[in-house]
């Protein structure tokens, strides 16, 4: 195996733990922390079904920012619904035909608009840049991450579309790469320098997820004020600590 | 009252988003609370009425502790992508163009001094994630732009991942006060509450007196002797209401109707002397104790008094924390009558006695009105009236429909959960403010404006007391009068007729003693 394969497969498994390990603590510590009150932003669902339904538009059809602006939502829109595309797309690199979930990978929908998820990824990317740069209530909340988030991830799009019709990698050694990492039985990396690129920043992006605003992916399903069910007056909602006060005095027996 | 000191903002047929001017509203800043205002909340105070000696590790301190009793803090403080969707939501920020009063920028004034002490890349790359140290300027901005937020929660509405910057101004505030930093007008007022009862620190007599003085207006006026009790045992409601209803216009035409409406509904209710305040600033300045403390008066006053059932009247802050924290704070309610919504809105009652056709209605009697409703953010956004999501908009216009036969709503963008704030709420009505306040009113003063216009309205109905008392004062920097701003229970009692009210009652017009 070549010096360059041993420095992925290690990046790749050091990548991964970080994401992992990384979102898992941070939702355990949202977790772990309560919230004393309830604060669901109404009108807002009275039962847990309805706060699904709520998620279901906020998660799918970014329905608040629709309502809030709409050239964010579309190049937003724009971009996560292609990322999602690429994601199933790039499924084929990690199984096999044989697999039962192989249907994922090999429908039209993703082989068909999956193909050209690439360039509206980098449109609605473009777009956001764009925003973030000339509105200028846009400019000034900006910090430098803000901006270096979005060029990674163009460029991350960039290297992946250059794959598809610049130059090609050598697919059918990367996918024996990338089984390899999953079966530990570790295979040589193709080293065209577009795909080590491409794979770099993939790789960048996942270790700094879990400290970065890309939080808001988890951080979403965490915010009272969405995920909170409207019924103060028919369920009483206590925190731990609040009932720790109220044993201390008593005051509420 | 002077009326030339600050710029009035103009208004126009559609709202214009301003370019942002930084430093705009850098001067505003509310008095800080003295020694003696500190000292009564359970705060401390430095020398000076400033910052206590070793203020920074506080104030961390205290930052840290939020994180860990506040889900909503901590998420919060990690998910804002800065995507902008909330800068150009705030009132604050249409009218002052004071970017530090974009809400995301404001809840960054907490959250660069998060991501500074709490974060990986604060820590270690402050610059590039643009987190700062904690010096006493960040303080001052945090005290200054704090203040110029009324915990609307309109921005949140519009965040893709329910950011709420009023939970990060609450928390901000409490870490504030707890370094000396406290404001003065909240800090005043809630110390009247836990002794006399009520934030004007109206006495007993002084409450018995004006509510006799009521009794002999209301019976002058319509022949009929409705009672406004306090502190009767054994009655079944107990009504708590915001203690402006008690002298304030045109809140206390509010109160009239409640008693009209009771009266007609042939229930016997009271008020009490101790809980005689439905205002919870503890609220406003994000403490859990302090609000806890003044939601229990109401507890106490429930069991001494025997009461069935509690009402609320018109305000909104007080029924965002009645209708969602009351069973949290003051609860179990085990000992009330479980048949009726605990707490009940006003509006509820008053509704369902519509429904029921018990009340005699005749809605000539507001013909000289033509009505709008200005939806309060804490009921827009913060609570419900009524039984279905959404009905907290729907209850006060059917209300009013009921009693009025002219009714327009303002602009779609500027009612129910889009509502602009009146500029007065969350603990800024006060006169050290007023710019603040009267420049905040601007979306809402542009939308009325526009429906006094086109559909000839004259007059706006509000559930709201800070929104009553924020009007009554404001609308005349705009070039309209200070009784144009109405309760919804004064269009009741305007309409009600009792049985027995003679016709040779005198006819004045409620709206008319409203000026």
């Amino acid at each position: 195996m070549s010096a360059l394969s041993i420095l992925y497969v290690i990046l790749f498994y050091v990548a991964m733990i970080t994401l992992v390990a990384g979102i898992t603590n941070k939702m355990l510590q949202y977790k772990r922390v309560p919230a004393p009150l309830k604060i669901a932003v109404t009108p807002a669902p009275l039962t847990r079904k309805g706060v699904a339904y709520r998620f279901f538009t906020e998660v799918v059809l970014f329905n608040s920012l629709f309502r809030a602006t709409k050239w964010t939502w579309i190049f937003g829109f724009m971009f996560h619904a292609s990322l999602l595309l690429a994601f199933f797309r790039h499924l084929r690199y990690v199984i096999s035909p044989d697999s039962f979930i192989w249907p994922l990978v090999n429908n039209m929908v993703v082989q068909s608009f999956g193909h050209y998820a690439g360039f509206a990824m980098v449109i609605g990317l473009l777009g956001l840049l764009t925003r973030r740069i000339f509105v200028d209530r846009v400019r000034y909340i900006s910090s430098p991450s803000d901006y270096l988030m979005l060029l990674l991830i163009i460029g991350i799009a960039t290297t992946g579309l250059m794959m598809s019709y610049v130059a090609h990698t050598d697919i059918v050694q990367l996918k024996a790469f990338v089984m390899g990492l999953f079966l530990f039985d570790w295979q040589n990396l193709p080293s065209d320098f577009v795909l080590l690129a491409h794979l770099t920043m993939v790789l960048f992006l996942a270790m700094i997820f879990p400290v970065s605003k890309l939080l808001h992916a988890p951080g979403l399903f965490m915010a009272p004020t969405r995920y909170q069910v409207d019924n103060p007056r028919e369920k009483r909602h206590l925190s731990p600590w609040g009932a720790e006060i109220e044993a201390k005095d008593g005051r509420n027996a | 009252m002077a009326k030339v000191d600050y710029v009035i903002p103009e208004t126009h047929e559609f709202p214009i988003i301003p370019s942002v001017m930084e430093g705009a509203m850098a001067h505003s800043s509310p008095f800080i609370a003295g020694e003696e205002f500190q000292t009564d909340m359970g705060f401390p105070s430095g020398e000076d009425k400033g910052l206590v000696d070793d203020w920074k590790n506080i104030f961390l301190a205290q930052l840290k502790e939020k994180l860990s009793k506040y889900r909503s803090l901590l998420v919060f403080m990690d998910t804002c992508v800065k995507c902008g969707a909330c800068t150009d939501k705030c009132h604050y920020f249409i009218g002052t163009a004071d970017p530090k009063n974009m809400p995301v920028a404001r809840q960054d004034l907490l959250r660069k001094v998060y991501r500074r002490y709490f974060t990986f890349a604060g820590k270690w790359f402050p610059k590039l994630v643009g987190a700062i140290d904690l010096t006493e300027e960040a303080i001052k901005d945090m005290y200054d732009y704090y203040h110029q937020c009324s915990e609307c929660r309109r921005c949140a509405v519009f965040c893709p991942f329910g950011i709420d910057t009023a939970e990060v101004t609450m928390a901000a505030r409490d870490m504030l006060a707890h370094i000396g930093m406290g404001q003065k007008y909240s800090n005043q007022i809630i110390p009247k509450v836990h002794k006399i009862g009520n934030n004007l620190g109206l006495p007993e007599p002084a409450l018995i007196d004006t509510l006799e003085g009521l009794e002999e207006e209301v019976e002058e006026d319509i022949n009929v002797k409705v009672r406004f009790p306090l502190d009767e045992k054994g009655a079944e409601i107990l009504l708590v209401t915001p203690s402006a209803d008690f002298f304030a216009e045109p809140h206390i035409d509010g109160l009239i109707g409640y008693a009209k409406v009771f009266h007609a509904a042939g229930v016997t209710w009271t008020m009490s002397s101790k809980a005689s305040e439905a205002a919870n600033f503890g609220l406003f300045i994000g403490n859990y104790e302090h609000m806890r403390e003044i939601s229990l008066r109401i507890r106490d006053a429930a069991k001494d008094l025997g009461v069935k059932r509690i009402i609320f009247g018109e305000c909104g802050h007080a029924w965002r924390v009645a209708y969602n924290h009351l069973n949290t704070l003051a609860g179990p309610w085990d000992f009330l009558d479980q048949n009726y919504p605990i707490p009940q809105h006003i509006l509820e009652f008053t509704k369902d006695c519509l429904d029921r056709n018990i009340l005699n209605i005749d809605k000539t009697e507001n013909d000289h009105m033509t009505l709008t409703f200005h939806d309060s953010c804490n009921i827009a956004r913060a609570s419900r009236i009524g039984d279905t999501p959404g009905s907290q908009f729907t209850t006060p216009r059917q209300v009013i429909k009921a009693v009025c036969n002219n009714f327009h709503d303002m602009s779609a963008d500027t009612i129910n959960d889009q509502t602009f704030c009146c500029g007065g709420g969350g603990g800024l009505l006060t006169d050290d403010l007023m710019e603040l306040r009267i420049k905040g009113a601007l979306p809402r003063m542009e939308a009325l404006k526009n429906v006094s216009k086109d559909y000839g309205v004259t007059h706006m109905a509000a559930i709201c007391a800070i929104c009553k008392s924020q009007f009554t004062k404001v609308l005349p920097y705009y070039g309209m009068t200070m009784d144009q701003i109405v309760s919804v229970h004064q269009l009741v009692s305007n309409a009600i007729i009792l049985d027995g009210q003679g016709e040779e009652a005198d006819d004045s017009d409620d709206a008319e003693a409203a000026a």
